[in-house]
Order: C-alpha cells, then structure tokens, then sequence
C-alpha cells in the first residue's frame, strides 16, 4: 500500500495542481525523492542543495514531527501519511 | 491554569455587567470567577486586520476589560473583503480609530487603547508588558519573530494564528511547558518565496474561522476553562474543510525558549533577510510610468512583459504588454531580444525587480523595472486600469 504526501495548497503549483500524492519509499526522505522525481520542481520546495529539510518546511509523519525522529531517515510504514507544513505569515 | 491575578483581587461585577454576561455566567466553568478575570484581563492585539477583525470582535463581546491594539494601518477598500471590524464609512480612517469606534458599540466596558505604531525593536517589550497575553494577527515573519522573541523574554502567552489563501495554522507558544514559534520554525523562508495575503491573496472567511480560534484560546488562557491549544498546531484546510491537529514539542536547542541564548530582540528585518534583498534590489534600473509612458507615445520599440500570474493578467493589464509569469520566467529567457528595451512590470514593482535581477544574471543589459507596477500605472497614466 502506497503512502500518502499531503502538500498545502501553496505548493500545489509545483506538484501538478494537486495536494494529495500517492507514492512510494521506505523513508519520509524516500517518499519525498519519489514524488519529486515526477515534479523537480516541487521537490526544489521541499529539500535544499545537500538534500535536506529546509528550517521552515515541517514534515509531519501521522502527525508527528519527523525532526523529533531521525528526519527524513524515518521509516514510514505502509499506509502512512506525511503532511508538509510551510512557514506562511498572512493575517 | 488561569492568567492574571489571585481570585481576591479580581474586579466586582456591576448589575449590567451581570445581565450582559449572563450566558457566561450560567456555564459553571466560567461562572462569575471566569467573567470576573475576564474583566481584569489585559489583551494586547498585534493587527486589527484580518484575524485581528473577530479577535476584537469576540473578545471586546466577551468582556475583556483592557484591549490593545497595535495597528499603524488605515482601512483600505481591498481590506472590506475579510475584515469585518471595519465598514465602507471607515475606508482611510486610522484602523485603530475605526477600531475603537466599533467596539465602544459593541461594548462600552471594555477599555480599548490604541498603540498607532509599527511594532518593532526598539518599543515591543515596553507594549508586551503592558499586557497579560498577545493575539499575534500580524502579517509578516519580522513582526511574527519579534512578538515571539518578546514573549518568550517576558513570560508572555502568545495566541498565534496565519492564514494563506485556503489555509490556516493556530496554536498557543510562549507558556511554560510549550513551545514557542522558534520550535516550531526555526528560520524564516527567504523574502519572496512565500507571497504575502497581499500578493497572493485569501479567502475573506478564512480569518473569520482562524481568528475565532484565537480568541476562544484567549479566553480559555484568561478563564482557565479547558485544555489550551499548547503543544498542539491545528491545521485548517477551508478548501477540503478539514481540520487537523499534529503534535508540537519545545525544541531544547532553540535559542529562545531552549538554550536562552536569545537574551534581547534582535533586528528581525535582518534576520528575515529583508535588507539583505532590499540592498540586493537597490541598484535595479527603474523606469517610471511617465517615462514609459512617453516613450511609448513617442513610439519607442519596446518589449514591454507583465510577470504576474495569469489570473492576474486576466483581472488587469496594460495594453500592448505581453506576459511571462515570475513563477516560470527561467521558461521564458529565450523569449527575450538582447538588442530590444525591456521594460518588466508586475502588481507594485516588487516581484519585477527579482525578475530584472534575472535578465541581468543572464546577460541581458538594456532592462528597467516599471516602479510602483501596474497600480502606479493606474492611478498617474490610465485610470481605466482596475486597481486590485
């Protein structure tokens, strides 16, 4: 059973108009490489050069911080859910 | 857990205020202790804009007895969408003034004071301190990182809300046992890449739900009713109207709620990298609309290209333009003539500078950013251009 990536409507553009991805990975790290490798430019939103996650782009596994984990290290099981939470500021 | 002062302290209730209060005053949980310690509250409200509207409006309503606010704003036509607490007869009144105005006639007991000010360095503790908790409802990381800072140095509660077209965080930093905005981001994203509400816009409800669930949070702190929203982010999805709650934890590492090595506010306009990019931009060659504008009457060859979003293409442009949004302009460079004036616009001057920026990077010399955009343009050369 695939996993899913729930992106906020902000990075819906990069990822082909949509915020709900099924894929594939044994790790938060791999899942993101995945949906990337179909959308480069969505994953230039998620990791920076060295392939990490930016300070201000917070992956939750099943509603847990993964940096409070082993980052995109974490293994996810499948079925698992992963939300991507931006930094935004409007009032 | 309950803010404020010891029970025996507390301000009386007169008979008016009983009967004004009397929905509160029958749930047991709030009872005349909870009005009580309403009354006594000290509520510092950091924008009376789009969250700032129901945040005002629900607690001035709920008998907080001391609301500031912190708003150097004037009521502009494109803030009517969304925020309720000003009207039409208010457009280019101070928001403070407006603001007072509507809360004296929602609830004459309720203390409104007005700090017309940018919140900033140099007065943040002295205003924070005034006040037993802040409603963070502004609209740009500096003054985000700023509030907190301020909080975590003084103790304060910090009720945050944010908002971006369809969605909405919410939470409570800044107690003792949570965490505080640092936790949770450590580092502002570099200016430019997340627009503003301005920029990108906002569903007119969507601080309505956002700024709701701030002052239901500030309640609960002042009365003690309930389990706050600490160390937990609700997450609001308008579009798919979900709601959802993932778990935040107090980093042991950050610097102003882990190590304190954040021992006094900084310059949160630096530490965003705003001056960096303003300096970055500085040197960018402008063209004012008169110029274009003569230019073109003298028919000047001109590739004259909008940058904005095609939905913005579609609301307003400027005749004989043509458009190659920000968002893929590396698509566009092999668009442009190296030998012909480019002149680049977008909807204030902003988002084509960092597109002249990119033209020079690629070699081309003969660009200028129109300045002040197609507002500019509107308001000094055709004023048949819609404003947005």
């Amino acid at each position: 059973m695939p996993v899913t990536l729930r992106l906020p409507s902000v990075l819906a553009p990069s990822a082909g108009g949509r915020t709900v991805h099924a894929a594939k990975g044994a790790t938060v790290g791999e899942v993101v490489a995945d949906v990337a490798t179909r959308y480069p430019d969505l994953g230039a939103r998620l990791r920076d050069a060295r392939g990490e996650p930016y300070p201000y782009v917070v992956f939750y596994l099943d509603d847990e911080d993964i940096r409070f984990r082993n980052g995109f290290a974490t293994p996810v099981a499948d079925g698992a859910e992963i939300v991507v939470v931006p930094a935004i500021a409007g009032g | 857990m309950s803010i404020g002062r010891p029970p025996g302290e507390l301000p009386p209730l007169a008979n008016d205020e009983i009967l004004r209060y009397s929905r509160h005053l029958i749930i047991p949980e709030v009872g005349v202790e909870g009005q009580r310690r309403l009354k006594a509250a000290r509520i510092l409200m950091v924008g009376a804009g789009g969250l700032g509207s129901p945040v005002a409006l629900y607690l001035a309503a709920a008998g907080v007895g001391r609301l500031g606010i912190v708003e150097p704003d004037v009521v502009d036509e494109t803030n009517l969408q969304r925020q309720v607490l000003h009207g039409t007869k208010d457009v280019g009144r101070k928001k403070v003034e407006s603001a007072r105005d509507r809360i004296r006639d929602l609830n004459p007991h309720v203390e409104v004071v007005a700090h017309e000010a940018w919140l900033g360095s140099g007065n943040a503790l002295d205003i924070i301190g005034q006040y037993d908790l802040v409603v963070d409802g502004t609209d740009n990381f500096a003054t985000r990182y700023l509030v907190n800072d301020a909080c975590v140095l003084l103790g304060k509660p910090n009720v945050y809300g944010s908002i971006y077209r369809f969605e909405g965080q919410a939470t409570v930093f800044c107690t003792d046992a949570g965490p505080c905005y640092r936790c949770l981001y450590p580092e502002p994203p570099p200016p430019g890449l997340v627009p503003s509400c301005a920029e990108g816009g906002v569903l007119g409800v969507l601080p309505g739900l956002l700024g709701t669930v701030q002052a239901t949070e500030a309640v609960k702190l002042v009365t003690g009713v309930g389990e706050p929203l600490v160390g937990r982010l609700l997450l609001v999805d308008a579009a798919r109207m979900e709601f959802r709650t993932v778990r935040l934890r107090r980093n042991p590492r950050c610097p102003a709620c882990g190590t304190h090595e954040i021992r006094a506010l900084i310059d949160y306009q630096q530490f965003c990298g705003i001056r960096g990019e303003e300096a970055d931009l500085a040197g960018i060659p402008a063209m004012t609309v008169a110029e274009l504008d003569a230019r073109r009457r003298a028919g000047a060859d001109l590739d004259l290209v909008d940058v904005r979003e095609p939905h913005e293409w579609d609301i307003a442009r400027i005749e004989g333009a043509r458009l190659a949004p920000l968002s893929r302009f590396a698509e566009a460079l092999r668009t442009f003539d190296g030998a012909r004036d480019v002149v680049l616009y977008c909807k204030s001057g902003v988002r084509s500078a960092r597109a002249v920026r990119q033209l020079q990077d690629a070699g081309f010399r003969r660009v200028w950013n129109l300045q002040g955009g197609i507002l500019r343009w509107s308001e000094e050369i055709d004023p048949a251009v819609p404003r947005y």
